[in-house]
């Protein structure tokens, strides 16, 4: 196991593994209290439009991601706040029609797809340098954001309406935020995949929100279980040579539910967790 | 228009898909007042205070707060929403939630200023609830909750205090407590309180309107039983023990 944290290979997947931690440490916490984990899957699975459209024309899958990602997360966005179409109903369509365009760009790209597995499924072991020039550079944009809109993102994820009446910019705001999400998507892509980025969104922050009720404490907490997930899992698939993506899920989804478990035995302390209203109304 | 006016209503009308909420609703609200509009469930009174924050247009009448268009009145508006439209386990603290009031004070890309802590201070104060400020919002019981969500809206130190079924998490026995609160409040700003639980309202408030869709009155807090039953669309009696107020309660 030394020897696998000393080949350059090994490094590159750790940086990967940790500069997607803090994009889906932050933002997983905005997904999680939210309650937009089905919008998070929608703009992740949209994105394989964009892969697709990247192998088509020839350039670089990641790019076409990127601009998948963040037009369907508009696209959801607005269609939810200014149609009557119920979100569920919005989301699904997107999300189906993102994936079959897709489907029908690889088709029309003329040969083999190369690494159209690792798009869907992740493979931190390949991530490329460039890539990781790219993660620095989503991280500190999201970072950015963040520490600039705080109290409007705390604000409208806890009372939209409220935020609306003290002059908060809501909608618009709320867009930022799934745009957010989108380049999260992106950052998550390499690591563990479109099928999979949803787990990495949700299991980290709600692990945090056992253990604390501040959202910013919640988001540093739920950077460091992605790590340590991302770190744990690496190590297991290197161990016994299975599918990093897929490792990596397993293991954080497996100590999500084994620290669920244990709170509920311990009497119930932890309550933050369960999202069921504690009084009959 | 008179100085004193808070809020000044001229014939609203409000369709929701075609259906009306609102039928020409004309209702002025003046300093001080305390007004408490009563009505059946689904008898438009969210609207109507939705249409006093101008979170919902009209379509058709006018609506003028402190003589102005409600959005651009919105920073003297204090309001406390129905209580169970929020996430009860949301991770946020009692703290978090009343320095939200002083939004509009502080704005985009400004921290909250230390006359907006003194201010959020002095609000949990007021409502009793100091102690437990560094609470999640979440372990409170749900008259905590409500004290904390009524700490949020005076925090902007307001000119008009909106409040929507503010005593339906409230036990009957923190209730007469909470309208004594409300009474001392009266002389710093007008309140407008919605509720279906006639009773209660009409022994504290000084002015009452009955709204199902229409406004059946609006005035004196003694009503007439037959105002109430056209209100209510149902018989509805009336118990006066003599010396004003009234008390007035449902049958069922």
């Amino acid at each position: 196991m030394i020897d696998a944290l000393q080949s350059e290979l090994m490094r590159d997947a750790l940086y990967a593994g940790l500069l997607a931690s803090v994009a889906c440490g932050i933002i997983g916490v905005y997904v999680v209290v939210n309650r937009i984990v089905f919008i998070s899957g929608g703009i992740a699975h949209a994105s394989f439009g964009g892969i697709g459209l990247g192998y088509l024309a020839g350039f670089s899958p990641v790019m076409g991601a990127m601009i998948f990602t963040l037009a369907s997360a508009l696209g959801m966005g607005l269609v939810t706040k200014k149609t009557r179409l119920p979100e569920d109903t919005a989301v699904g369509i997107l999300w189906a029609m993102g994936m079959a365009l897709g489907i029908i760009f690889i088709g029309l790209a003329p040969g083999y797809a190369p690494d159209l597995f690792s798009y869907l499924f992740g493979n931190i072991l390949t991530v490329p340098f460039s890539d990781l020039i790219l993660m620095i550079i989503l991280d500190l944009v999201i970072v950015a954001i963040v520490i600039a809109f705080y109290k409007e993102f705390l604000a409208l994820s806890f009372d939209e309406e409220f935020g609306t009446v003290v002059g908060i910019p809501v909608t618009k705001l709320y867009l930022l935020l799934l745009c957010m999400i989108a380049l999260t998507v992106v950052v998550l892509i390499r690591v563990v995949g479109i099928i999979l980025v949803i787990a990495l969104l949700t299991i980290p922050a709600t692990m945090a929100r056992q253990f604390t009720h501040d959202l910013r404490k919640m988001m540093l907490l739920a950077i460091l279980f992605g790590a340590v997930f991302t770190f744990g899992g690496l190590l297991l698939s290197y161990e016994f040579d299975l599918a990093s993506g897929a490792t990596i899920i397993l293991f954080s989804g497996t100590v999500l539910l084994l620290t669920l478990g244990l709170s509920r035995l311990r009497g119930n302390r932890h309550k933050s967790w369960n999202t069921a209203p504690s009084e009959p109304e | 228009m008179a100085n004193d006016e808070v809020v000044t209503l001229d014939d609203i009308w409000f369709h929701y898909n075609s259906t009306p909420i609102l039928e020409g609703i004309s209702l002025s609200i003046e300093q001080n007042d305390f007004l408490g509009i009563i009505g059946p469930n689904g008898g438009g009174k969210t609207t109507l205070l939705k249409v006093i924050l101008g979170l919902v247009q009209p379509s058709h009448g006018k609506v003028f707060v402190l003589g102005k268009t409600p959005q651009s009145s919105r920073g003297s508006i204090g309001y406390v929403p129905q209580y169970n439209l929020f996430d009860r386990n949301f991770p946020i603290s009692v703290w978090d939630v009343a320095l939200m009031g002083r939004y509009s004070r502080a704005g985009l890309f400004r921290r909250y200023s230390s006359d907006d802590r003194t201010a959020a201070l002095n609000a949990l104060q007021t409502v009793g609830m100091l102690d437990h400020k560094d609470h999640q919002m979440g372990k409170l019981s749900g008259g905590e909750q409500q004290r904390v969500l009524i700490a949020r809206a005076l925090v902007s130190e307001p000119k008009l205090l909106l409040l929507d079924e503010p005593t339906a998490s409230v036990d009957s026995t923190m209730q007469t407590e909470f309208y004594e609160f409300l009474d001392r409040l009266k002389h710093r700003m007008a309140i407008v309180l919605v509720s279906h639980d006639i009773s209660a309202v009409s022994v504290y408030v000084d002015k009452l309107a009955c709204l199902n869709r229409q406004l059946f009155h609006h005035g004196s807090p003694e009503i007439e039983a037959e105002v109430l039953e056209a209100t209510y669309k149902c018989p509805v009696q009336m118990i006066a023990h003599g010396a004003v107020p009234h008390r007035v309660l449902k049958e069922h």
